[in-house]
Parts: structure tokens; C-alpha cells; sequence
């Protein structure tokens, strides 16, 4: 029994896990968990994740939650090149620094303009102006953060070469990007991180991975999307009104 | 020159990095940083961390900040019993997993809890509307219900039969709203069932309950 992964790529942590399990040649069976669709509402998957959350690990009958958890299981599992998650003390302790402040500061905020723009809309909610304009203000003000604190020595948030770190990060900032907002606009440091892990990771794989995120707003555009079954629906409330 | 730890006793993340340092004899200088006189604003501690936020570490010329990262560079460097974070890949997966998790929720509900039940009545003034003290305690309910259903079971200990770094980051959550001044020991609004109960119990005893 393989390795299974639990995904929907329109998630950026899912996004982060597939491109590392890509990327290192981690032979994995990829099982999509359409978020649109409820199927993470499900009583089968349910008994895989009682959170109803993806991204989702299984490895026997082994079953982890948590990005950064199945990233760092991976990299040790798999053996995959050292830089992805260093053994040196200090360069390890600067890729978890990392992940603490992206909790903080990243997560949560990067992830609303897909539903002030397209899952709001979907449900019939209009999310108000105010809070999709403190949202825009909130992503600003964090990417100055990052850009002071992790753009200072190295080419990569936490060094001279690609970390997990900056997978987590890259998808985070992916999710607004996809939506229209032009995050790297007049931010020439964060326009060649971006632009030396997209190299690394090679435009096919990055293809693959940003595909969905990618065509969302133009399916809803036409009326391709799922409209999402009412249990689903009262959970995409829940979360809307943690819009700050 | 002797390892530097720069705590405020205050904050939880802080407690379990000055509970884990003494538990394991870990040798360190404490530069207390007091956020009452808002003493993680000056120019000084700036140098240590331009974030400004407490708990943050200065090992000779190194500095790094974030709870987590300070606790696993302590792991490592220290050599700690393998318990803490086991090298076993699933055991300490699950450690990974918790630390995750925790953070935007447990964590964010006992510091809400403690805000909107104590901090603000008591010490600001300021009375909270009962509809948002409500959410914050309901939406606590849910986090200990999942650290019960989830992370426990029917477990000693978070991950396993022995304490680890997931217990250790818990409890100093946990008791930020059990040991506010005007509660003694685990009132009855704070949700939990016997097992909750119980694992604080062995969790406490332990490692040594230190008063800030």
C-alpha cells in the first residue's frame, strides 16, 4: 500500500505538498478531494480527517494533517537533497522560524481574495468593500514584513537555496496572484525570489500545480463552478465571517 | 558566551521555552523583556529581534525568534531526552503535526479566553459584549474537543506514552486561562472532560509548575 495524498489543488498548502512530492520524484497516488464539490464533508473522508481538512497524508496506516508536519515527514522519509529542509542546526532553525511567522503573518490573510471574489460571489454573499479593502491592505503590509525580514542575506527566504519554506510561501502568494491582485508589482526583490523558484521547480510542474488556482475566476466567470451543497455552504459562511 | 533567552513569562510560547531550558539543565542568561512596560518596543530589544516580539534567542551571534523554531534549536543543539521530540519519523510527525496545528487555534482561543474573560474586565475596564465572549468561549470548546478527540484519545500524553514538546506548548496554552488571577485550579466554564483533566494532572507533575 502506497503512499496516498488528500488533495484539492486550489488549496496553497495541498500546492505546496504536491510540488515537493513532484519535484523529489515521491511516488505518490494522488486523491483529490474537490473542496467545491463537499467531498471533504464526506463521511469517508471524515474518517480520514475529523478536521475536514486537506492537505491529507496516508502512508499505510499511518494518517498525518498539517503542510508543514507532511512536508517535514516526507523530506526525512524520502531523503530527498538536503537544502529542501537542512540537518544543519542553524539553517533548519531558520526554515521553522520561517513557518512560525508565515502562521502569523501569511496564512489566513493571503487566502481571502479567493472568497471576497469567487466563493463568496458563488454562494450569493457579497463580502463588503471595507473588509476586501483591509484585506488588500493587510497582504501589503505583510509582504513588506517579509520582504524586511526574509530578503536580507540569500536568494531564498532562509538562505542560498530553495527550502521548504519558500514552497509554503510561493503558494500562499500564488492564491491573490491568480485572483488579479498584482502582488510583485513594484517589488523587484520578491519578483526574482519568485522568479528563482519558479526556475527551480521547472514551468511544467508549476503549470500542473497552479493550473486550478489559475482558471477559477474565469470558471466562475462562466458558471462552471459547483455551486456547493448547503452543509458545505453554512461551513463557507462560518469561514466568510472570519473575514476581518 | 552562555546561551541568551529573552522571556516574558507572560506569554505562553515564552513559558514553555523557560520550562523546557530548565527542565532539561540547559545553561542560559534570562533578559527578562516586561510587555506591561512595553520593554519588546525599545530600540535595544529591536536588536535582538526587529520583530519586536517576545520569546527570542541569542546563541553567541545567532538570533532566531519563533517559539517553535527556539524550542526544536534547543532540542537539537542540547541533545535532549528523545521523548521531547523522538527521532522516530511517525512519533515526531505527530509532534510536527500538533505544533502545526495548534497554533492558529488553541492558541488564538486561550489567548481570546483570557482577553475577553480577565484582561479586559478586570485590568482594562473595558466589559466585553456577551455575544463575543460567547463566540470565544464556544469557538475554545471546539479547540479542546479537538485536542481531546484528535491529539489525546485515550493516550497518556499528546503524542504517545511520554511528554513531549506538543504536551509542553499545550499546557502553557491551557493554563493561560486557567491560572488568570481570578480563577483557581480548572474552573467549570472551561469545557474539557475527565480526560482533559487528567492528562494536566500528569502533564504538570511532570515538569516543575513554575509562577510567573
Amino acid at each position: 500500500m502506497g503512499l496516498k495524498l488528500y488533495l484539492d489543488l486550489l488549496s496553497q498548502p495541498c500546492r505546496a505538498v504536491y510540488i515537493f512530492a513532484k519535484k523529489n520524484g515521491i511516488p505518490f497516488q494522488l486523491h483529490t478531494v474537490d473542496l467545491l464539490k463537499g467531498q471533504h464533508v464526506s463521511e469517508q473522508f471524515l474518517q480520514l480527517n475529523c478536521q475536514r481538512k486537506v492537505p491529507v497524508l496516508k502512508d499505510g496506516n499511518f494518517v498525518l494533517t498539517e503542510s508543514s508536519a507532511i512536508l517535514i515527514y516526507l523530506s526525512s522519509k524520502y531523503q530527498v537533497a538536503d537544502h529542501w529542509y537542512p540537518a544543519d542546526l542553524q539553517a533548519r532553525a531558520r526554515v521553522h522560524e520561517y513557518l512560525g511567522w508565515h502562521t502569523d503573518n501569511i496564512r489566513g490573510i493571503f487566502g481571502v481574495p479567493l472568497w471576497t471574489k469567487v466563493l463568496g460571489p458563488l454562494i450569493g454573499t457579497q463580502i463588503p468593500e471595507e473588509k476586501v479593502e483591509r484585506n488588500r491592505k493587510n497582504m501589503f503590509e505583510s509582504l513588506q514584513r517579509l520582504e524586511e525580514k526574509f530578503f536580507g542575506d540569500g536568494t531564498f527566504l532562509t538562505g542560498y537555496q530553495v527550502t521548504v519554506a519558500d514552497l509554503m510561501c510561493l503558494e500562499e502568494l500564488m492564491q491573490p496572484v491568480a485572483l488579479g491582485y498584482n502582488l510583485f508589482e513594484g517589488r523587484p526583490q520578491l519578483t526574482a525570489w519568485r522568479a528563482r523558484v519558479e526556475a527551480f521547480l521547472g514551468a511544467n510542474l508549476c503549470q500542473q500545480a497552479h493550473g486550478r488556482i489559475l482558471s477559477i475566476q474565469e470558471q466562475a466567470a462562466k458558471n462552471a463552478l459547483p455551486v456547493p451543497y448547503p452543509e458545505v455552504q453554512s461551513r463557507m459562511m462560518l469561514r466568510i465571517a472570519r473575514i476581518p | 558566551m552562555v546561551l541568551e533567552l529573552y522571556l516574558d513569562l507572560l506569554s505562553q510560547p515564552c513559558r514553555a521555552i523557560y520550562i523546557f531550558a530548565k527542565k532539561n539543565g540547559i545553561p542560559f542568561q534570562m533578559h527578562t523583556v516586561d510587555l506591561r512596560k512595553g520593554e519588546h518596543l525599545s530600540d535595544a530589544f529591536a536588536q535582538v529581534n526587529p520583530v519586536k516580539k517576545v520569546p527570542a534567542m541569542k546563541d553567541n551571534d545567532f538570533t532566531l525568534s519563533e517559539s517553535v523554531a527556539i524550542l526544536l534549536y534547543l532540542t537539537h543543539k542540547y541533545k535532549v531526552p528523545d521523548h521531547w521530540y523522538p527521532q522516530d519519523l511517525q512519533a515526531r510527525a505527530r509532534v510536527d503535526e500538533y505544533l502545526a496545528w495548534q497554533h492558529t487555534t488553541l492558541r488564538r482561543s486561550c489567548l481570546r479566553a483570557l482577553w475577553h474573560k480577565v484582561m479586559f474586565p478586570v485590568f482594562l475596564g473595558e466589559q466585553v459584549p456577551s455575544e463575543t465572549l460567547a463566540a470565544t468561549l464556544a469557538e475554545l470548546d471546539v479547540n479542546l474537543r479537538v485536542l481531546e478527540d484528535k491529539f489525546l484519545q485515550d493516550k497518556a500524553f499528546l503524542v504517545g506514552p511520554h511528554i513531549s514538546l506538543a504536551d509542553l506548548v499545550a499546557i502553557t496554552e491551557v493554563m493561560h486561562v486557567v491560572a488568570a488571577p481570578s480563577l483557581k485550579g480548572i474552573p467549570s466554564w472551561l469545557p474539557g472532560t475527565i480526560e482533559l483533566r487528567q492528562w494536566w494532572e500528569r502533564s504538570s507533575s511532570v515538569r516543575p509548575m513554575r509562577s510567573s
